[in-house]
């Protein structure tokens, strides 16, 4: 057994976790490690098995393999009641016929506290989510955002070492979300609790997370934080799925300290390291605001002549398909400032990317 | 003058009329005054009745005679005790049916449903016929208990309160689970795995979350049971002895031996003012909003309206709650200590096979009783017997070669054909109105279509009779016909109305953008897609004629029997198995006609 587990400061931990629903895999080898004070998400595309893992976690669904741990103690099989964990629900679970004080006093209730303890431990609870004014409110005279916060205050209540969150802020307006997002991020940083956070949306994950679980089809594609992940995908998957990407076959033609990849059309480019053997096949993914359209006389570490075949304007941002000479149609994005904030079709352009701007992903990795 | 420029004066143009409400809702108009005429007049009428004297004065002589007769009085005493016991007995058997389906997997669910709708509609004279035979001295019960050595001599339990008991609550159940069930489907699942994850037990989430929130159902279920066991006659005069004759049975004899309407008609004001007081005791102690659903969490916060009989009801209900959570706490602590959860091996659902096997039990209960008049008819020998002597269709012989029995099948074919005609014809038009249009008083007029569903049979049964007997109309296969479609138009608009709800109204808009006049979008698109439910709405009307026996009692007799009320005079005089001939046949034809009916309601609401 690894030491890991056991180890107070990783509040959860699991190993070789499997579900299946008869020959469904739903999860399949998850393998996960949350120290003390994380704010670790899980994200994926629905079906990818993050709201499953979620579940087996809380101890709302018993896994068919694998293990938990909790704390330090092992909590596979416990029910729920016996893990002490925290869960946020998508549509937060208040209890409608208890006011929002009851809510709060419920999870001490059940582990019977002192009443006197009870009533200043909820007085505390509701002040850390500052509401402190609607604690003889029912729930649904609450609006959604303060009801997300009670939900939070009942569960943070009770000090559990993880409070999970499945998809908190889902129900709520794009204006909310983004307030509320700030807002968790906030008492996250100000309690130091330790979050386990499932979400779709890969925006929400970037700016929240210290790191992410990338998730799909019930496997773990990549554990990262988001500047990992986004800049060093280890997988075709992860690379399509956050951001924009553009990708290229390649075969490695030129190693040693300057390694170049050549495209079936001939196109050469350059990288600044591919730990492949010469004449692998490989993908290379490039983010379109890696590109630029090069000035006159502006150099860079690869170039390649094209045409422009459209120019979006989207705002601040603007984005260029332009037609490589010897290659594949490229996503240019750039900031809609200066000469080429609008290109008419057709016009001759030059593409430039610094070689360490590019992720090589040898084929064999590239599942999916 | 203002200083607004002048608009240039034009030619008032025509505006389109505009229907007001009251005149587009004309389709509705047939079924109230429908409802006027064969419901509220004739109940009205017997009312009425009961406070005129012999030369028309009026006089409260009807009343002093129930107040100065002890047996009236004693009467009445055993019909709220029936009634109570009926409903505590269908609520604590119901209540784990109720919550099973509640929770289970949508394909189980259905197929539960089924089971408990079964026993709501099969023919309640079949069912007491079959607890004849079952609880009888020598029937299948007391020889299995005897078998078993558990008894010595045979129990009597039929002809006493067991009896009536046992049948009341078969025929009632199904009444109180439907009823709690659609409360309980509305309670949000996530609360009980939110309960858990917040520290709570599987006993501690149900009381003090599941169980407040389905309150509102159990106390709507319990309104309705208790009234409606008010006004039953059939079970206790068949299953019960002389201690449990109830008022409606009083009523019955006072019309058919005495003729005495004004003295039937006090009668009757006092089974409904009872009805009333009980209904409005429980809004005070309860409050309305428990029947139309609303959460309990809606009367706490008016706390200003509340009356302190509600107070005290609401405190003690909290309490008993509570202290049940308490009780169940301190039971599944005892459990943990002895069996602790494991955190390295799987649970298993102890609670989920608990409850599945109460519910089980409970649901055969309901179900299986019926069948065994299936193999009693088809014994050889003389009498009832179980198991039967011999294998003979001599009994069905007798049935189909009895003149009486085939011209009361014959008529009660032909009136619930009538019946499920007129109802459909009357209930759909009612329904279109009900969900399409915004009517002022909708509500109310809903509540008086639906009004016969609640109001003891027996009082409109009286009412009808009073009137066909002026106008000619007792043992006419329309004055059965009429007075059935009363009870039986209230299933249609239900049924109708929940598939009209679920019709996507744009549909019809689409139809009509391209061309279709209303009655051609009618006909072509809105009709052929709610059919299942209107076809389901028919065959429901029709069963519940099939079936009735309250007003067939007065309004049919002698060569005019229907199918029920020949079998209740048979069962009165003497029970054959012919009898058991007859129910077979009625059991095999309306489990069909049940079944179908279920499968077009469910493909009309879900299309």
């Amino acid at each position: 057994m690894d030491e890991s587990v056991t180890d107070q400061k990783v509040k959860l931990a699991t190993r070789d976790l499997s579900k299946l629903y008869g020959p469904v895999v739903a999860l399949e080898g998850a393998s996960l490690d949350l120290p003390e004070g994380e704010f670790l998400t899980l994200l994926g595309p629905s079906g990818s098995g993050k709201s499953t893992l979620l579940m087996l976690i809380a101890g709302l669904v018993a896994p068919s393999g694998g293990d938990i741990w909790i704390n330090g103690r092992l909590a596979t099989y416990l029910p729920p009641n016996k893990r002490d964990i925290g869960v946020v629900f998508q549509n937060y679970a208040l209890f409608p016929h208890l006011t929002v004080e009851e809510n709060i006093a419920f999870p001490l209730r059940m582990r019977r506290l002192p009443q006197a303890q009870i009533g200043s431990e909820v007085r505390r609870a509701l002040e850390a989510v500052q509401l402190p004014q609607v604690a003889a409110r029912y729930p649904r005279e609450l609006s959604g955002g303060q009801q997300q916060r009670i939900a939070l205050a009942r569960c943070m209540v009770y000090q559990p070492p993880v409070i999970l969150m499945d998809e908190p802020l889902g129900a709520l307006d794009r204006k909310l979300r983004d307030h509320m997002q700030l807002e968790i991020k906030d008492l996250h940083r100000r309690l130091g609790i330790t979050v386990l956070y499932v979400t779709h949306d890969q925006e929400e994950a970037m700016a929240m997370s210290d790191r992410i679980c990338l998730m799909n089809g019930g496997r773990i594609e990549q554990v990262g934080t988001p500047d990992e992940l986004y800049f060093r995908p280890k997988t075709l998957f992860a690379a399509d799925f956050l951001g924009e990407s553009n990708i290229l076959d390649a075969v490695l033609t030129g190693s040693g300290s300057a390694p170049v990849l050549t495209t079936e059309n001939g196109l050469q480019i350059r990288v600044s390291d591919a730990a492949l053997p010469a004449g692998k096949r490989a993908k290379l993914v490039i983010r379109p605001e890696s590109l630029r359209l090069l000035a006159p006389g502006e150099a860079a570490d690869n170039e390649a002549p094209g045409v422009v075949q459209e120019s979006v304007f989207t705002g601040g941002v603007s984005r260029h398909f332009v037609k490589l000479a010897d290659g594949p149609v490229v996503s240019v994005k750039q900031l809609t400032v200066g000469r080429d904030r609008s290109l008419p079709s057709g016009s001759p352009v030059r593409v430039g990317w610094a070689a360490d701007q590019v992720v090589v992903l040898p084929l064999d990795e590239t599942r999916r | 003058m203002s200083g607004a420029p002048a608009l240039p004066r034009m030619a008032p143009t025509r505006r389109p009329r505009t229907d007001s409400a009251w005149i587009k809702a004309w389709p509705i108009y047939p079924l109230v005054i429908f409802i006027l005429v064969v419901f509220v007049y004739p109940v009205a009428q017997i009312l009425w009745l009961s406070v005129l004297g012999p030369h028309d004065n009026l006089t409260l002589a009807n009343y002093a005679r129930i107040a100065h007769s002890m047996v009236f009085g004693l009467t009445l005493g055993i019909t709220l005790k029936i009634a109570l016991w009926t409903t505590i007995l269908s609520l604590v058997a119901g209540y784990p049916v109720a919550y099973l389906l509640a929770t289970a997997r949508p394909r189980v669910r259905d197929i539960l449903i089924i089971l408990v709708l079964m026993p709501f509609w099969t023919s309640f004279l079949v069912r007491t016929f079959a607890w004849m035979i079952l609880l009888g001295r020598n029937g299948p019960v007391n020889q299995a208990l005897g078998g078993l050595g558990l008894i010595d001599q045979p129990l009597s339990m039929i002809f006493n309160f067991t009896g009536v008991m046992i049948g009341m609550v078969q025929a009632m159940m199904p009444l109180a689970v439907l009823t709690m069930l659609s409360v309980m489907q509305r309670i949000d699942t996530t609360l009980g795995k939110a309960a858990g994850t917040l520290g709570a037990r599987g006993g501690q989430a149900f009381w003090r979350i599941y169980f407040p929130l389905s309150a509102p159902g159990v106390a709507a279920a319990g309104l309705l049971v208790f009234i409606t066991a008010m006004g039953f006659f059939i079970t206790p005069a068949l299953l019960g002895g002389r201690h449990e004759t109830m008022l409606a049975q009083i009523i019955i004899s006072v019309v058919q031996e005495l003729m005495d309407w004004r003295f039937a008609g006090a009668l009757s004001v006092v089974l409904l003012a009872v009805s009333a007081i009980i209904f409005l005791l429980y809004d005070r102690v309860l409050g309305l909003s428990t029947m139309s659903g609303g959460d309990a969490a809606a009367r706490s916060t008016s706390g200003a309206r509340q009356g302190m009989l509600s107070r005290t009801g609401a405190a003690a209900g909290t309490h008993a709650v509570a202290g049940l959570g308490w009780v169940s706490d301190r039971v599944a602590e005892v459990f943990e200590r002895l069996f602790p959860p494991r955190a390295d091996r799987p649970r298993r659902a102890i609670g989920r096979i608990v409850l599945g096997v109460v519910a089980g039990l409970v649901i055969a209960y309901l179900c299986l009783p019926s069948l065994f008049v299936i193999p009693v008819s088809f014994t050889a020998g003389q009498f009832i017997n179980f198991p039967p002597q011999g294998l003979s269709l001599r009994w069905y012989h007798t049935y189909l070669d009895s003149p009486i029995w085939v011209n009361a099948t014959i008529r009660s074919f032909i009136v619930a054909t009538g019946t499920g005609v007129l109802a459909t014809l009357l209930g759909t038009a009612g329904a279109f109105v009900l969900v399409r249009q915004r009517l002022v008083g909708g509500a109310a007029i809903l509540s008086l279509i639906l009004a016969p569903l609640v109001l003891p049979r027996i009082i409109l049964a009286v009412g009808l009779f009073y009137l066909y007997a002026r106008i000619g109309l007792v043992g006419t296969a329309l004055g059965l016909v009429l007075g059935h479609t009363v009870l039986a138009v209230p299933y249609v608009v239900i049924t109708v109305m929940a598939v009209l709800r679920t019709y996507d109204e744009r549909l019809d808009h689409a139809a009509m953008s391209l061309g279709a006049s209303r009655w051609s979008t009618l006909r072509y698109i809105t009709l052929p897609q709610i059919r299942g439910g209107i076809v389901a709405g028919f065959l429901f009307a029709f069963i519940t004629s099939f079936d009735e026996l309250t007003i067939a009692l007065f309004v049919s007799g002698g060569s005019s029997s229907t199918l029920p009320r020949q079998m209740w005079n048979d069962l009165l005089l003497q029970v054959n198995p012919t009898l058991a001939a007859v129910s077979t046949v009625i059991l095999v034809f309306v489990t069909v006609f049940i079944l179908l009916a279920e499968a077009l309601r469910r493909r009309g609401v879900t299309a």
